[in-house]
């Protein structure tokens, strides 16, 4: 398609490898492409810090705090400015912020250090994330490459059972696997999780957005394959797996890592939705979704406790999702991978 | 045209059943344990656990079970052991709350993110539009359970504008069913706002760049009437596809977050609820019967697409 | 392959001085224009010749407006009827546009509304620049669709371009182009998305029309094919710049710049003996970010010598304007390759 811009565009970038004896590479352009994008790093950046503060959480409990996030210290008091305070009133209710080492952002009615707990539910929202963004990225592309590259049958078996999924609902499926797995855990074949293990969230929210990066990368293989560079593989005797690998995967690889920021946000909000509901992370296990539950009945008098948790959850999920919007733009300028915003709403 | 609608129908029905039989092994079959345990709650008694293993069928062959499934949870019969209810008749009085809900809001968010989209794309780069990425980014990252929390904290408390929560019925006052839905609606429809008014905004400006843009202007046609008819035109199509699959979701259950935080008392909030305690059985019906809602409505709009988009109607595909 | 020697008119329809188009990205000022200048008279075919990226395509969109953005600066003048083009308000060059020049563009199905009809898209050209209701509109769009050849013209009102095929389209291009009698055609590469039998057809639509209506044509386009059975001058475009300007008989029989040289050379003959390879120019066009200094072609030409790291003004020094230092004498004898016209080392085509 010859717009004016994009003709002129061309001939400029011509000269730019004209200098280099070889062009740089898509990779090393996007790279430079994202540093340019300060926004982008700044909230990347971010996000990166939250994620290091979470994984410092022990040290924090220790150090700092003194104590874990599922203590109790209901009857307990604690000096503030000079002040012995109640931890949790004979009312029940609980301290505010102190901005001291021990309830640095206070206590929940259960007497619990609240900044303890927004860190160690920081690491197990981050970490059901991470594992479920791995779980669906890895499936995924196994699915979507097989399905695109053998097509036939194997493609249409694939292809329906993507479909299954990807009709249900995304919430109605995770609370469906939630709600069941929650009491017993499963136990299929060499599969055991128990009922309160994190890898139970994780595992129904890798399934769940699966479809959703399967498609587009069926999509694209099926565009790839036609390419005369299969062809000359194929003629030059390598197997189906060995073309899978080496020909057609490195050509998803933009896909891939453009999707990955937004997965890992997909993954988070999900989780938090389906822990406020009580279909994620178990109690007593903390995440933020649980927290802002906990908390929801007791905004009037102690909003901190809603608020808190969702400030970071914010924080977090605007850093990798700006950070997300940056690597497309620099990947992939005209980007046709447009899927994963009907895949963010999903979540609600 | 009609072999089209045929194949599609065809396709939902097979759809449908697939769905059956995939919550009915999710509940049952897969999960660890007793599933006549997991039925009864955690109120529960032996005896109870005893029935409902006979009613049911539990130690039926597994086809039989799904059969006695299917059949009970489409006549009505599956009854809450914790909370003593027959589900379909909950299911149906809560209804109207959430079909209040989805539609308000569904016609809330397409008109503000098809605005806000326009504006985006006309003032590219300049400060309208970066001010709109920026609350569209906000808002895609903000749960809408927090996003509740917040304005109730704000708008129900702090300063007491709007009610505190609560639906009352339509039928009952017009004026205040409005009242109590404003803010669940704006919540609910804050996160479409920044999807859709920015695929619509990408989509604008790649239509723009299109050939046939530049041939319209070629034609010498006036500057408006390019971005109406062709551009606008041929960039909201995607965007009507997307809002009739997101409504679908909205009512096959994505309004659970936004109900049980305002306490709107509809479908959602009562499988919000029973999760809550783990009753499976109207978490099982409702899930079922939302997934069931969700493939027929978009079925019929890919029906509808086919009539309306002439590429689609004639090459079927 | 007649050439018609140029009306004498002291008025030219079109008049084009020392037009310049810079365009900003984000990799610096692209120049995509340079200094260009030419005429186009009524009822005569001017074809503009070049690479892909030369700007010839943009000199024609600009002339319509086509490329006027918050990113692009113009300078030059383009006189059209006594108006500036190239200062002329948007309104004004949006009447212009559609009625008193038109264009035809290169691939019909990009750049017709999927979603509209044939008939719809005519008629709402008709309906721009005159006043006419739906009816009439429709059957003036049916009577255009009769004058460029198609048949059932009445049923070929309702399909939508997808149900055209190729050559249909661009025919349904020109009926577009033509509906409003615009007395200056452009059209950007009006065969290249087509088979070759379907241009031979779209050539002798041109044709008709020049004849028919005395409409100036200006022709864009790298196919110097197409370029022999049309046009009655030539204006060949390098880099944003005219290196060489003539009539037909001219640049094809006494070619004065290496890089006519060089594309006359590598044009596929059925009358000659084949050669062992296709003869190719060597190297690559230049960026037009950082063109080269002097002489934009030197970097690719085999006769380049000192001279040229000047640029070459655009001069007559033997019948018609070119850009190169060369002497007359000299051009004369390294023309000759193998016994053609040709430029030297083409032969070791560039892979």
């Amino acid at each position: 398609m010859a717009t004016v811009d994009s003709t002129v565009r061309a001939g400029a970038h011509r000269d730019r490898g004209a200098d280099t004896a070889a062009g740089l590479s898509p990779y090393r352009l996007g790279l430079r492409r994202l540093r340019r994008n300060k926004a982008a790093l700044a909230f990347g950046a971010l996000f990166g810090v939250i994620v290091v503060l979470c994984l410092c959480a022990p040290l924090y409990a220790d150090r700092v705090a003194h104590t874990s996030p599922n203590a109790n210290h209901v009857t307990e008091t604690v000096t503030v400015g000079g002040v012995r305070k109640d931890v949790v009133s004979p009312t029940g209710q609980p301290i505010g912020p102190t901005w001291q080492g021990r309830f640095l952002l206070g206590a929940d009615q259960n007497g619990r250090d609240i900044a303890v707990r927004l860190l160690y539910g920081g690491r197990n929202s981050l970490e059901v994330g991470a594992l479920a963004t791995l779980l669906t990225m890895v499936l995924a592309t196994i699915a979507g490459i097989v399905a695109g590259y053998f097509r036939g049958f194997v493609d249409g078996v694939l292809a329906r059972v993507l479909d299954l999924i990807w009709a249900y609902p995304v919430v109605l499926l995770g609370i469906a696997l939630g709600t069941s797995l929650a009491l017993g855990g499963i136990s299929i074949g060499p599969l055991h999780l128990e009922g309160n293990s994190l890898l139970v969230p994780a595992f129904i929210i890798g399934i769940v957005y699966i479809p959703y990066v399967a498609k587009p990368i069926r999509g694209q293989v099926l565009r790839l394959r036609e390419q005369e560079f299969v062809d000359a593989a194929r003629v030059g005797g390598a197997g189906p797996l060995r073309i899978m690998w080496s020909e057609i995967l490195p050509n998803l690889s933009s896909t891939i890592i453009v999707f990955v920021p937004l997965m890992i946000a997909n993954a988070i909000l999900l989780e938090a939705a389906l822990s406020y509901l009580g279909a994620g992370v178990q109690p007593p296990n903390p995440s933020w979704g649980t927290m802002i539950s906990d908390g929801i009945r007791l905004i009037p008098s102690a909003m901190h406790l809603t608020f808190v948790p969702g400030l970071m959850l914010v924080l977090a999920v605007l850093g990798i999702n700006v950070f997300g919007d940056g690597v497309r733009d620099a990947l992939d300028p005209r980007a046709k991978v447009r899927l994963e915003e009907h895949a963010e709403e999903a979540s609600r | 045209m009609t072999r089209f609608v045929i194949r599609r129908l065809i396709s939902m029905v097979l759809v449908l059943f697939a769905i059956s039989v995939l919550t009915f092994l999710i509940f049952q079959v897969i999960p660890n344990g007793d599933p006549a345990q997991r039925m009864a709650g955690r109120l529960s008694t032996p005896e109870t656990v005893a029935a409902i293993r006979r009613t049911w069928g539990f130690d039926d062959p597994i086809w039989q079970q799904y059969l006695t499934t299917m059949k009970k949870i489409f006549t009505g019969e599956v009854i809450s052991y914790t909370q003593q209810v027959n589900v379909l008749d909950q299911i149906w009085q809560d209804l109207p709350a959430t079909l209040s809900l989805a539609i308000g809001a569904g016609i809330i968010w397409f008109v503000m993110g098809v605005l806000f989209g326009v504006l985006s794309a006309l003032r590219a780069g300049h400060f309208t539009d970066r001010a709109l990425t920026v609350a569209a980014l906000v808002g895609v990252s903000t749960p809408v359970f927090l996003l509740g929390a917040v304005a109730l904290y704000f708008f129900a408390f702090k300063v007491q504008l709007f009610p505190n929560g609560g639906y009352v019925p339509l039928t009952q006052d017009p004026v205040d069913w409005l009242y109590h839905l404003i803010l669940p609606w704006l919540c609910l429809s804050v996160l479409f706002i920044g999807i859709y008014s920015r695929v619509l905004r990408s989509n604008l400006l790649d239509t723009m760049s299109e050939d046939y843009v530049r041939t319209a202007r070629a034609k010498g046609i006036s500057e408006r009437r390019v971005l109406v008819r062709h551009v606008l035109r041929n960039s909201l199509i995607p965007i009507v596809a997307l809002w009739s699959l997101d409504f679908a979701a909205v009512i096959g259950g994505g309004a659970i977050l936004t109900e049980s935080v305002f306490n709107l008392q509809g479908v959602g909030q009562y499988a919000a609820e029973s999760i809550h305690q783990l009753d499976v059985p109207p978490v099982m019906v409702v899930v079922m019967l939302g997934a069931f809602a969700v493939v027929i409505l978009s079925a019929i709009t890919d029906v509808i697409f086919a009539l309306l988009d002439p590429r689609i109607r004639l090459t079927g595909s | 392959m007649g050439s018609r020697q140029p009306t004498p008119n002291a008025d030219h329809l079109l008049e084009v001085e020392d037009l310049r188009v810079a365009f900003r990205t984000e990799d610096g000022v692209v120049q995509a224009v340079d200094g260009v200048s030419f005429h186009v008279d009524a009822g005569e075919v001017l074809a503009i010749v070049g690479e892909s990226g030369c700007g010839k395509s943009v000199t024609g969109m600009t002339l319509m407006g086509l490329t006027r953005s918050p990113n692009a600066r113009f300078a030059g003048r383009a006189t059209f009827d006594g108006q500036d083009l190239v200062s002329a308000s948007d309104e004004q060059l949006r009447r212009i546009r559609g009625a008193e020049i038109a264009m035809v563009f290169q691939d019909p199905m990009c750049s017709l509304n999927p979603v509209q009809r044939v008939g719809t898209q005519i008629a709402e050209q008709l309906r721009a620049h005159n006043e006419l209701d739906k009816d009439a509109a429709t059957e003036r769009a049916r009577g255009l669709l009769e004058r460029v050849g198609i048949p059932r013209p009445a049923e070929r009102l309702r399909a939508f371009p997808h149900e055209l095929s190729g050559g249909m389209r661009q025919r349904v291009m020109i009926a577009m182009a033509l509906s409003c009698d615009p007395r200056l055609l452009i059209a950007d590469e009006p065969t290249t998305a087509l088979d070759v039998t379907i241009q031979a057809q779209i050539l002798e639509e041109v044709r008709q029309l020049r004849e028919e209506t005395g409409a100036g044509v200006i022709l864009i386009t790298h196919d110097l094919g197409v370029v022999a059975d049309v046009a009655d001058r030539i204006a060949v475009m390098y880099a944003g710049q005219i290196v060489e300007q003539g009539t037909l008989d001219e640049i094809f029989y006494d070619p004065q710049h290496p890089y006519t040289w060089g594309l006359l050379g590598s044009i596929a003959r059925v009358d000659r003996p084949r050669p062992a390879r296709l003869p190719a120019i060597a190297g690559t066009p230049p960026s037009l970010a950082n063109p080269p200094h002097g002489c934009r072609f030197r970097p690719r030409c085999p006769h380049a010598f000192a001279q040229c790291s000047e640029l070459p003004p655009l001069e007559t020094r033997a019948g018609h304007p070119d850009r190169c230092w060369l002497t007359p004498q000299e051009k004369r004898e390294k023309r000759e390759v193998a016994g053609q016209i040709g430029l030297a080392g083409g032969e070791v085509a560039a892979a």
